[in-house]
């Protein structure tokens, strides 16, 4: 009989798929955890327990009944607020869309419900994915597991602790900027954003369309390629989405480094790099290195401007996006309208909390007539100079490894009054969102006092596979992974 | 280096339709202040002849076959509305107190 909280992902569903262990226990466990923790963590904005119960009997149902439940049946996930689940609200942490209960599904909610997945709730998150830190959600904030007066990093910073805490195996977040990569660091849990248009964004709430990505948290490199397994893929209902066939991530993670080029870009070792966070990932370069992969110095110049690019487009995209919520269609609605642009201004005012304000003004400043050129065209270009940067990287390398985030998880409010810091913060995040190309953070190793670090691996377009094939290498001769955050306020047996 | 005034950040405000207090007027002008100041080390590139690159991946915008689909039931369309009257999302009046009445229209 398998530990059913502890064992892995792909462990769960074949065992509850043979009918040795019962997707309904596996849900009580889990639930369990969220009633014993979460108070403390504060991760999870919604816990849909009849939902889950409702379904998790389901699966045992057919399970019971020779029917195919799917391949990861009884498997307890949790989606960021930002994934629309029909008939459970999803409010993407913001006060504008308090109260919202979508009338659709999220095409990849639908793929992990169908892989007999049990979703157990909704995770907090900065407000409309817009932060580094999960402080800036307009329902309270994340506590980080390994370090309750640390933010878990952001924005899928509920993601990212909830599954650290083992109140879920397995949750999807979406990476604008780094908000997978970054909080999977600073919570010592393993994330992927993938490949532009790898993963559908169908009913994923947009922040800034050219550069979302929805992607897998989980504990171990497997149970990542596991979740990957199941939510990439073509979906028609997403235009930007890769009718590509969908790699066999499992797999690659078992194959090994031998034979590979990494690449070492010096722009991402450089100013601002926590000592610590450098000689960990050093360590798991050279880790690496044993392992038989040959490491490679590549430089890529423009990583400097990767941040100003970044806050141009995603603000302009932003703005644009977010035009939506005026308080006629959905979401709240002003008390006190006079006329109908009164309606939108006064709704939009009392919604919006202050970052997603931010970014509204400084998207439409840089689309305005007069403007437009000087800053949003200018940024596209230099864009295309950044890709071109990983282009030339990956003519020399195979993949590039790299710190995740400079530095590790920060107290709350040491970055909250000046927004620019919490900006400079992903300068090591945002180049692959700006590519397009695909990035995982895991586990390296911890700070003398105890905070979880990244190792980020970055691989070319549709390159998941040797992705996966560095952090499986890495994964299998460091016991990082197996370390876990101690169980906060749980009574004694 | 001032990049950024009071009214300049109001007109964006109303630009954007989003009706800030005071206070946030203040606080605006010196964060996006601050933020323009990184987003002018981007001069320093030079990016003559490069193409603007709007996305990650190239893609043809692809057409989907011309299937009539079920529509959602304006039922389920309206259910979030915060005011609904006969089947339609009900808003204000679209014309300033005081202009034509919306009724002779």
């Amino acid at each position: 009989m398998i530990d059913v909280v502890h064992a892995g992902i792909a462990e769960v569903g074949a065992a509850v798929r043979s009918g040795s262990a019962r997707a309904r226990d596996v849900t009580e466990r889990y639930l369990d955890r969220i009633a014993r923790l979460d108070g403390a963590l504060g991760a999870y904005l919604l816990v849909d327990a009849a939902g889950a119960r409702r379904n998790a009997d389901q699966i045992d149902g057919a399970v019971a009944g020779g029917r195919d439940p799917g391949p990861l049946a009884g498997v307890a996930i949790g989606l960021k607020d930002n994934f629309l689940t029909r008939g459970i609200e999803t409010t993407c942490a913001s006060r504008i869309l308090r109260g919202f209960v979508p009338p659709y599904e999220a095409t990849v909610a639908g793929r992990l419900a169908a892989a007999g997945c049990v979703m157990l709730g909704k995770l907090n998150m900065d407000e409309f994915a817009m932060g580094s830190s999960t402080e800036q959600s307009a329902r309270g904030p994340v506590r980080n597991p390994w370090s309750l007066d640390h933010v878990p990093g952001g924005s899928s910073g509920g993601s990212a602790a909830a599954v650290a805490a083992s109140m879920c195996a397995g949750a999807l977040g979406t990476d604008t900027g780094g908000s997978i990569r970054q909080p999977a660091a600073m919570c010592g849990v393993v994330g992927i954003k993938p490949t532009y248009g790898r993963v559908s964004r169908y009913g994923v709430i947009a922040f800034a369309s050219s550069l979302d990505h929805p992607g897998p948290f989980g504990r171990t490199v497997d149970d990542v390629a596991a979740l990957l397994e199941i939510i990439a893929g073509h979906d028609p209902c997403d235009a930007t989405s890769i009718p590509a066939p969908v790699g066999r991530y499992r797999d690659a993670a078992r194959v090994g480094v031998a034979g590979l080029r990494v690449g070492v870009p010096a722009e991402y070792f450089g100013q601002g790099l926590d000592p610590e966070v450098e000689s960990l990932v050093r360590a798991a370069l050279d880790e690496l290195a044993r392992a038989g992969a040959t490491l490679v110095p590549v430089s890529m110049p423009h990583t400097k401007y990767a941040v100003a690019t970044y806050y141009i487009i995603c603000t302009a995209e932003a703005s644009s996006n977010l035009a939506r919520y005026d308080g006629v269609r959905f979401g709240h609605r002003t008390d006190c309208p006079g006329d109908l642009a009164d309606l939108y201004a006064q709704t939009r005012g009392e919604g919006f909390g202050p970052e997603p304000k931010r970014r509204i003004m400084l998207g439409t400043y840089v689309l305005r007539a007069g403007y437009y050129d000087a800053y949003y065209g200018k940024a596209l270009r230099v864009r295309r100079k950044i890709a071109d940067d990983f282009a030339a990287a990956f003519a020399q390398c195979d993949a590039l490894a790299t710190p995740t985030s400079p530095i590790p998880a920060f107290r709350f409010g040491e970055k909250m009054t000046d927004p620019l810091q919490m900006y400079l913060a992903d300068i090591l995040t945002v180049g692959p969102n700006l590519a397009g190309v695909p990035a995982l953070s895991q586990g390296c190793g911890f700070t003398s006092t105890g905070l979880p670090v990244g190792l980020q691996i970055i691989g070319p377009p549709l390159g998941e596979e040797v992705v996966f094939r560095v952090a499986g290498a890495y994964e299998a001769r460091t016991d990082w992974h197996r370390r876990r955050p101690i169980d906060i306020s749980v009574p004694p047996p | 280096m001032t990049r950024m005034g009071l009214d300049e950040v109001r007109l964006l405000a109303s630009l954007a339709r989003l009706r800030l207090t005071d206070e946030e007027i203040v606080r605006m002008a010196a964060d996006l202040d601050r933020i323009l100041g990184l987003v002018e080390t981007l001069r320093a590139v030079d990016t003559t002849g490069v193409e603007p690159m709007t996305h990650a991946v190239p893609f043809d915008c692809p057409l989907r076959a011309d299937q009539v689909q079920p529509p959602l039931p304006v039922e389920e369309a309206l259910r979030n509305a915060p005011r609904r009257e006969d089947g339609y999302f009900q808003v204000p009046s679209i014309v300033a107190a005081g202009g034509a009445d919306r009724d002779e229209t």
